[in-house]
């Protein structure tokens, strides 16, 4: 039998009820959202689970959502289900003020780089990582380079005249 | 239709074959007088070693200059050596991120003096186009450098015109010049023992 979206949103409701919402195709890809508080129990059910079997974390990252007060920040599981070949995405909110998640290394050993990056770039805070340090950028950086509050450029240049690029 | 080999050999189209020409000096019956440091000049010129640090496209025009074609080793560096100790210029190809920084500085920390540095393409002179978080705006935040080579990326023409721009330095460099006060001065500014 194949598994389609339908079937996957028919399971999560059965087991979760009303706490996972906002289901989405875009382009017949399946991607849903969550509670944080209920993401590790959200993910170990589509891994368990002998229809849904999503045992492959193919990417996870977070997205900045400045103008959304108290769910400025996103962190999205992209998950693959090998047998079957389908997809889908994942999402929990979280206010920037507090940016803890709990950590998906305990189900996906691959999350460990990848919430490691989405921490150097977005500051969340994955709780109960074994490691949860920069990776990509300088140990001395002091912020969080893709949360928008900051301005593209660098800001330590000296030598750039802001009326040579007309501002 | 291709030249014969023999024309590049033999010379055999009579165009004139520069050879390095001798220092000023005063030469006699047997015996011929210059300064010493014209004579170290015009050794270390023509010998130089470079180091090749490339990060990114710079990188291939440089893999390009060393060839066949355009053949740095025309100008003596045929010996690029991958030890910065052995090496006397550091040749920086490329974008320079932030976390790569301290390893241009080490590299260059590792090198014995005298030794020079050529900044080739627009992101290791200024950062290039990546006017960003993540990429050093231009190696002489961190080190010294001797010639700037302009161009996203420099052709392999602009890359020798700034290897010779470097041995005109080197050529005429006086040899205390090291030890000098200003030279010191400069090191100091960076931070360099």
């Amino acid at each position: 039998m194949e598994l389609t979206n339908d079937i996957i949103k028919q399971r999560l409701a059965e087991k979760f009820g009303d706490q996972v919402s906002r289901f989405e195709e875009t382009y017949g890809m399946l991607s849903f959202e969550a509670p944080k508080e209920l993401n590790l129990k959200v993910l170990q059910f589509l891994f368990d689970d002998e229809v849904l079997q999503f045992r492959f974390l193919t990417d996870l990252c977070a997205v900045n959502y400045p103008d959304d007060k108290g769910r400025e920040l996103a962190v999205v599981y992209h998950l693959h289900n090998l047998v079957n070949n389908v997809r889908l995405r994942f999402k929990v909110f979280t206010p920037v003020e507090t940016p803890d998640v709990f950590s998906a290394t305990a189900i996906h050993a691959g999350a460990n780089w990848m919430e490691r990056e989405t921490y150097d770039f977005f500051g969340v805070n994955f709780v109960g990582h074994p490691n949860l340090k920069r990776i990509l950028n300088v140990d001395e950086m002091d912020y969080f380079p893709l949360r928008k509050e900051y301005p593209l450029e660098d800001q330590t240049r000296i030598d750039k005249d802001d009326a040579m690029f007309g501002r | 239709m291709a030249r014969p080999v023999q024309y590049n050999v033999k010379n055999e189209g009579g165009k004139p074959i520069q050879v390095v020409g001798a220092p000023e000096g005063f030469s006699g019956e047997g015996f011929f007088t210059a300064k010493l440091s014209d004579v170290v000049g015009l050794a270390r010129k023509n010998s130089i070693w470079p180091l090749p640090f490339a990060t990114s496209c710079c990188g291939i025009e440089f893999m390009a200059t060393m060839a066949s074609h355009y053949d740095l080793s025309r100008f003596g560096a045929e010996r690029v050596g991958f030890s910065p100790r052995q090496c006397d210029l550091l040749m920086v190809m490329g974008t320079i991120a932030k976390k790569m920084g301290p390893v241009v500085r080490q590299v260059y920390l590792q090198m014995a003096e005298p030794r020079w540095v050529l900044s080739v393409g627009a992101c290791a002179s200024s950062g290039g186009i990546f006017d960003t978080y993540s990429v050093l705006q231009g190696i002489d935040q961190i080190i010294p450098v001797d010639v700037y080579v302009p161009g996203c990326p420099p052709r392999p023409e602009a890359i020798i015109d700034g290897f010779m721009k470097i041995q005109e330095l080197v050529g005429k460099e006086s040899i205390r010049r090291r030890n000098g006060e200003q030279y010191k001065q400069l090191m100091e500014s960076y931070g360099i023992q």
